[in-house]
């Protein structure tokens, strides 16, 4: 067995290790703080390790090929449910990722939370998000796939509402996992439909799976209806699942609420890991997706009509399924783009609806940030946004494009939360960007790395990773075919994005300190307590720096932030080939070619502006006082407000779903009393009357009667009675007159013979 | 050992056991108790020792016994055990002694409580394994009767009524049941159910009928209708199936919670276990002509008992809505499996999925939601039977383990993928799509206020700043511990680890669906 294969055998452990340890978590007593830590840091580290392994192997298989290893789950009448797993360069990126931030994290959450008197409990639930995660990253079905899906949404739920007496954060902990359930709820009817069609739910299996050519061919050709077919309906119903989960409008509404969770939740979950799977499911299934009848191939299988393959038994062995590279009409438009290529002309309505949502959640989202003052919230929507980005990435310009955007974000965005987590920190719990400032001199390593953070996710040319991959992303959307729009919207929105970092960089590192020291900030924290047992002896005087536990993992995801750019440059694009299956030499020429440099420069211009307006309005001078107005509430004050109000969405969501759902249970309820409950009581009432009425016959009619009858005979038996009396004289009597009588009788009759 | 009458053995054990129980004085209730229980255990042990000796492959009636009982009446004394009995039978095994365990401070009269709790499983155990409707009407209006008792003589403030509209309401069915069974008898001389599944598989069923009960000018179709709609009385008044439904709040709010885990556990099933015995096999052709209404009231008991759920008060009330909707969707299943041409090999493999669906429903079911009343019983008997949704908060502070060993029940009734109720519910649905794609879409919605209303209750009782009057709570006690974990480790080990019960089941849903032997 070579190194290749026993990874693939082992890949497993990968995500099960922090499931055990999570569970093991689970019964360990509040006290064993220290062993809960260890644990969940030390399994996280051997995922760690064996993500680094799996993808070492990857990149050095000479051909691109997908490792896949399937096994029967359960029988279900004549067929088999399978999971499996697959290693390819996909779920080898996004291991290696999810592992690593998740142990920076861990290693974070150590100092976050080292005050917290459920400590124990949070790393349980830690560790089972990273096991569940990262079991969603390897899965080669799309049912295992949905169950790690439901799982993180769970660990979501569970560490949202951490602080569970805040009934803040209860509500928004139930906010995400009902809004996600709407989305799952498509996802689960998406994925019914493609079992019933293709009758397997693994992604690859020689030939077999459901995102192979035979399968997807049979989903092209079948219509559901109204000329859709089968592959657009199902590709959009998984799509409105992937918009559940990262946050695209209109179901972003529990991320920024999601908040409410401690800071490295944020940061590990709600912005790096867990809101990323849309994009990563997508990018999964992206064959399926972007299926149009142009991509319909013969295939040596047999197109089955029916589920019936399911049926095989199958054994636990690895198989090797090459990747072909998509070709000049493939399903990812190549980079670097060149627009006199024979480009794809067909774009498949789901991917069409991909873009389109992912372009208006990304300016939607972007210019909500403008307005925040809550320095988590402006993460979320930025977060919003980013995410909205990727699935433009996907959209128009296929897996590569909107996979290299999901990796570098997760760094800079990971990189921001904590660096908000150590602000928020240093600060004693304060969160409104407006009681801050001047942190840069009192915060240092924060604040150099936030500043790279910020740096990265506005797009600052050529140092910074986030340049990088929006550039790919904008670049992608300049070649769509359907549309420029697309394209135009998505520079506002980096425009925007630069904007509202440098606004939150100003407020927060800039100018004076606002905050009033001796008070932990906000008044309305002072009655309610915001962290449970946290040592507030601490609070009072001014910010300070966090410890070494909290600023090294900033300083490995800093690094992070900046190199990772430099293997997806239109120079050198490795990454996009990786994902693709390609092999990429380093070529500057590519720079030139097609209006590349072009874009690069619109790009860069782009961020510079933004970055200059900002710094403008906000850095020039900085606000002296923390209820001091917004210098854009002067230019409109009406369009902030609904900025500020998040377009009204919770109020519209109140209107249109709160409210009828209400009024619906009490439609039921009251089905029940008054309907259904009265019908039954109807009946009874029916049945009361009627056995009273019987009653009635039975005492007056039947009863009477009947006594009448008993009286006439009582009385009829008392006549005849006389007749037995008992004195000889009178029977002997009656016989003579009987006698006679019968004498007479005789007489009368002789004589007429 | 092989040829023991094994099944009789098992209906007998609790029948002799509770009267044995009932027959210790007053003064002796502890022991009673200690008596009951180990009565339970026994029988769970003699349930596992069939599960073991049961042959998952064959999917016909095992164990089988059959003596000559009333020759005229063509009466016999007919058991048998295949996947689906074998399947509710070890469920009422294990409800049962958590039913008694929940129960354990009940001091009052315990003696005969505990035996009406036995005498309740041999019904049950009668019922499950009967295949002649003689005995088996006879144990399914035995259960019925020390139900009526535990809740007249234990319940809350307002049992009298709950226990009389159950008792009158499921007798209505009953006699519906009854008539039915009557016509059929009158038609084909026997009470044999494999006898008349076979005439109604061949459809001869409905044809005797028409010969023997030409009723007037009813077409045979209407008069087979007529004949259906009394034996689906019976079972749809018992699941229930919503408009048939309204004595089941009140009554599983107002029985001690002991017995409304029995309720929900254990006699819901039998509603559903008719359907499937019963209707499915004996009535296979008007079925398929009520397919459409019939999905329509699966579908509206799902979707407004979900709605109904989310508009109580009273957390037992709430749960027994629940109830109502997660038995929906066995129904759903069963009546999807009709709205199939039957022909196409395809729709085999979707039937077979939600029959199986079906068949672990019942047991999930009955796991996930005795165990949710069970908390909910413990959440009372600490409040002094407050179980109002407003009456508590922040009860997680005081009660952790409380809080986190309920929320893993609640999860499983909500259908978290890792946990056993899942996988039921996506055989079903899986299985229910594409033979009924609308029914199915629309039953998702039930899925979905399932969500919000599950999530209000940990919402309301234990998240948010603790309620003043709780502060001394007490968390669970070793006691109570120790009688929720074998259900909760259940749930998860079904919910990683489906196959064992599924293949138990998988022989007898083929042999269901093709009709054979």
């Amino acid at each position: 067995m070579n190194a290749q294969d026993a990874i693939v055998k082992l890949l497993w452990l990968a995500p099960v290790l922090p499931l055990a340890t999570g569970g093991v978590c689970a019964l360990l007593k509040r006290r064993h703080r220290a062993a809960a830590a260890s644990l969940a840091i030390g399994s996280v580290s051997a995922s760690l390790l064996l993500a680094v392994w799996a993808l070492a192997a990857t990149v050095r298989e000479p051909d691109p090929v997908r490792h896949v290893v399937n096994f029967n789950w359960f029988q279900a009448g004549n067929a088999w449910i399978g999971l499996g797993w697959v290693l390819d360069p996909l779920s080898a990126v996004m291991l290696v990722m999810v592992a690593l931030v998740s142990l920076l994290i861990f290693v974070f959450s150590v100092g976050y939370m080292a005050h917290d008197e459920n400590f124990t409990r949070f790393f349980c639930f830690l560790s089972l998000f990273a096991g569940a995660m990262l079991g969603l990253v390897i899965a080669n079905s799309l049912l295992l796939l949905f169950g790690c899906w439901e799982l993180v949404g769970l660990t979501s739920y569970l560490l949202i509402g951490f602080w569970y007496h805040k009934p803040s954060a209860a509500a928004a902990a139930k906010k995400a996992f009902i809004t996600t359930r709407i989305g799952d709820l498509a996802f689960l009817l998406g994925m019914i439909w493609l079992y019933a069609e293709t009758g397997t739910l693994l992604f690859y299996d020689q030939g077999r799976g459901c995102l192979e050519q035979s399968a997807l061919n049979l989903l092209a050709l079948r219509t559901a209806g109204l000329g859709v077919a089968v592959a657009t309906a199902v590709g959009l119903l998984l799509f409105l699942g992937a918009m559940g989960k990262s946050g695209q409008v209109p179901l972003h509404v529990w991320l920024p609420d999601a908040m409410e969770g401690p800071t490295p939740v944020s940061a590990l979950i709600h912005a790096a890991t867990m809101v990323a799977a849309g994009v990563f499911l997508m990018a999964r299934v992206h064959p399926l997706v972007a299926m149009t009848d142009a991509d319909i191939k013969p295939t040596g299988l047999y197109a089955q009509s029916i589920p019936g393959d399911a049926a095989a038994c199958r054994p636990g062995g690895v198989q090797k399924i090459p990747i072909t590279p998509p070709g000049q009409a493939g399903h990812d438009l190549n980079l670097p783009v060149d627009p006199n290529a024979p480009g794809r002309t067909t774009v498949s309505t789901a991917l069409k609806v991909v873009t389109w949502v992912g372009v208006l959640t990304a300016l939607f989202a972007a210019s909500v940030a403008v307005a925040q003052t809550d320095i988590k919230r402006i993460l979320a929507y930025s977060t919003v946004s980013q995410l909205g980005f990727m699935m433009l990435g996907l959209g128009t310009g296929g897996v590569a494009v909107g996979m290299f955007h999901l990796i570098t974000h997760a760094f800079f965005k990971a990189l921001l939360f904590l660096g908000a987590g150590s602000v928020i920190h240093g600060c004693h719990e304060e969160q409104d960007i407006r009681r801050m400032g001047g942190l840069g001199k009192l915060m240092p390593v924060t604040f150099s790395t936030y500043a790279i953070g910020m740096m990265a996710l506005s797009g600052v040319p050529i140092l910074f990773s986030g340049f990088w991959s929006k550039d790919e992303i904008l670049h992608a959307a300049h070649g769509w075919p359907v549309s420029r729009l697309p394209f135009l919207i998505a520079v506002l929105a980096a425009l925007l994005t630069a904007f509202y970092m440098t606004r939150q960089i100003c407020y927060v590192f800039l100018g004076v300190w606002r905050g009033s020291p001796g008070n932990a900030g906000d008044p309305r924290k002072v009655t309610a307590p915001s962290h449970a047992g946290r040592d507030t002896s601490s609070s009072g005087g001014l910010p300070h720096e966090s410890p070494a536990v909290m600023t090294v993992p900033l300083l490995v995801l800093a690094v992070g932030s900046v190199v990772l750019g430099f293997f997806g440059t239109p120079a050198w694009p490795w990454f996009q080939g990786f994902l693709l299956g390609r092999r990429e030499s380093l070529e500057l020429g590519r720079l030139l070619a097609g209006g590349t440099l072009g874009l690069m420069a619109l790009s860069a211009l782009v961020a510079g502006v933004g970055i200059l307006v900002g710094y403008w309005l906000y850095g020039r001078r900085p606000p002296g006082a923390a209820d001091e107005s917004d210098p854009l509430e002067h230019f409109h004050p009406a369009v902030f407000s609904v900025l500020r109000r998040k377009y009204c969405f919770d109020e519209l969501y109140d209107v249109a779903l709160v409210r009828p759902t209400a009024a619906f249970a009490r439609a039921c309820h009251w089905a029940d009393q008054v309907l259904w409950g009265g019908a039954v009581r109807a009946v009874s009432r029916v049945t009361t009357a009627l056995s009273w009425a019987s009653r009635l016959v039975d005492e007056y009619f039947v009863n009477a009667g009947f006594d009448r009858v008993c009286d006439g005979l009582s009385r009829g038996g008392g006549h005849c009675s006389r007749f037995q009396n008992g004195q000889p004289q009178r029977y002997l009597r009656a016989i003579a007159v009987g006698l006679l009588v019968l004498a007479l009788l005789l007489l009368w009759g002789c004589r007429t013979v | 050992m092989s040829d023991l009458p094994l099944i009789t053995i098992l209906t007998l054990t609790p029948l002799l056991g509770g009267f044995l129980v009932m027959g210790l004085g007053a003064g002796r209730w502890p022991l009673a108790r200690w008596l009951a229980l180990a009565c339970s255990f026994v029988v769970l042990a003699l349930c596992l020792v069939i599960s073991a000796r049961f042959d998952p492959a064959a999917g016909v009636m095992q164990f089988g016994e059959r003596h000559q009982w009333i020759a005229s009446l063509a009466v016999d004394y007919r058991v048998g055990l295949d996947g689906l009995s074998l399947l509710l039978v070890l469920l009422t095994a294990l409800v049962t002694p958590m039913a008694i365990l929940a129960s354990w401070h009940i001091e009052r009269q315990a003696q005969i409580y505990h035996g009406l709790v036995l005498l309740l499983q041999a019904g049950l155990f009668g019922t499950f394994t009967a295949l002649n409707f003689f005995h088996w009407f006879l144990f399914w209006e035995l259960s019925l009767v020390p139900a009526f008792f535990l809740i007249r003589l234990w319940g809350s403030p307002a049992r009298s009524a709950a226990a009389t509209q159950f008792f009158v309401y499921t007798m209505v069915g009953s006699v519906g049941l009854l008539l039915a069974f009557l016509a059929m008898f009158l038609a084909t001389r026997t009470f044999d159910f494999l006898e008349l599944a076979k005439l109604g598989r061949e459809g001869a069923l409905v044809q005797a009928l028409a010969d023997t009960l030409g009723w007037r000018d009813l077409t045979v179709r209407r008069l087979a209708v007529v004949i259906f709609g009394g034996a689906f009385l019976g079972f749809a008044v018992k699941v229930p199936l919503i408009p048939f439904h309204t004595w089941l709040p009140a009554t599983y709010a107002e029985a001690p919670t002991g017995v409304t885990m029995l309720l929900t556990g254990l006699m819901s099933k039998m509603g559903v276990y008719g359907f499937l015995r019963i209707l499915l096999p004996l009535f296979p052709e008007v079925m398929r002509w009520l397919t459409t209404p019939l999905l329509v009231l699966a579908v509206l008991t799902i979707v407004a008992s979900a709605g109904a759920a989310l508009a109580q008060r009273d957390l037992k009330r709430m749960l027994a809505y629940s109830s109502i909707n997660h038995l929906g969707y066995c129904l759903l299943g069963i009546f999807a499996v009709l709205n199939s041409p039957g022909s196409a090999s395809g729709s085999l493999t979707h039937q077979s999925a939600a029959l199986s669906g079906v068949l672990l429903q019942l047991f999930n079911h009955g796991l996930t939601a005795a165990t949710l009343f069970a908390f909910i019983g413990f959440l009372e008997n600490r409040a002094g039977g407050r179980r109002g949704l407003d009456d508590f908060g922040g009860l997680r502070k005081v009660a952790p383990v409380f809080c986190g060993l309920m929320g893993i029940a609640v999860f499983s009734s909500l259908g978290l993928p890792g946990l056993n109720g899942f996988i039921s519910e996506f055989l079903i649905f899986q299985g229910a799509f594409p033979l009924a794609p609308w029914a199915a879409s629309f039953s998702l919605l039930g899925l979905l206020l399932t969500a919000v209303f599950l999530l209000r209750l940990l919402q309301r009782v234990f998240y948010g700043p603790l309620n003043e009057k709780w502060v001394a709570l007490a968390d669970l006690s070793v006691g109570e511990r120790a009688l929720v974990a074998p259900p909760l480790i259940l749930m998860l080990l079904i919910g990683v680890y489906p196959q064992p019960l599924l293949a138990a089941v998988n022989a007898t849903v083929i042999r269901m669906l093709e009709g054979g032997g």
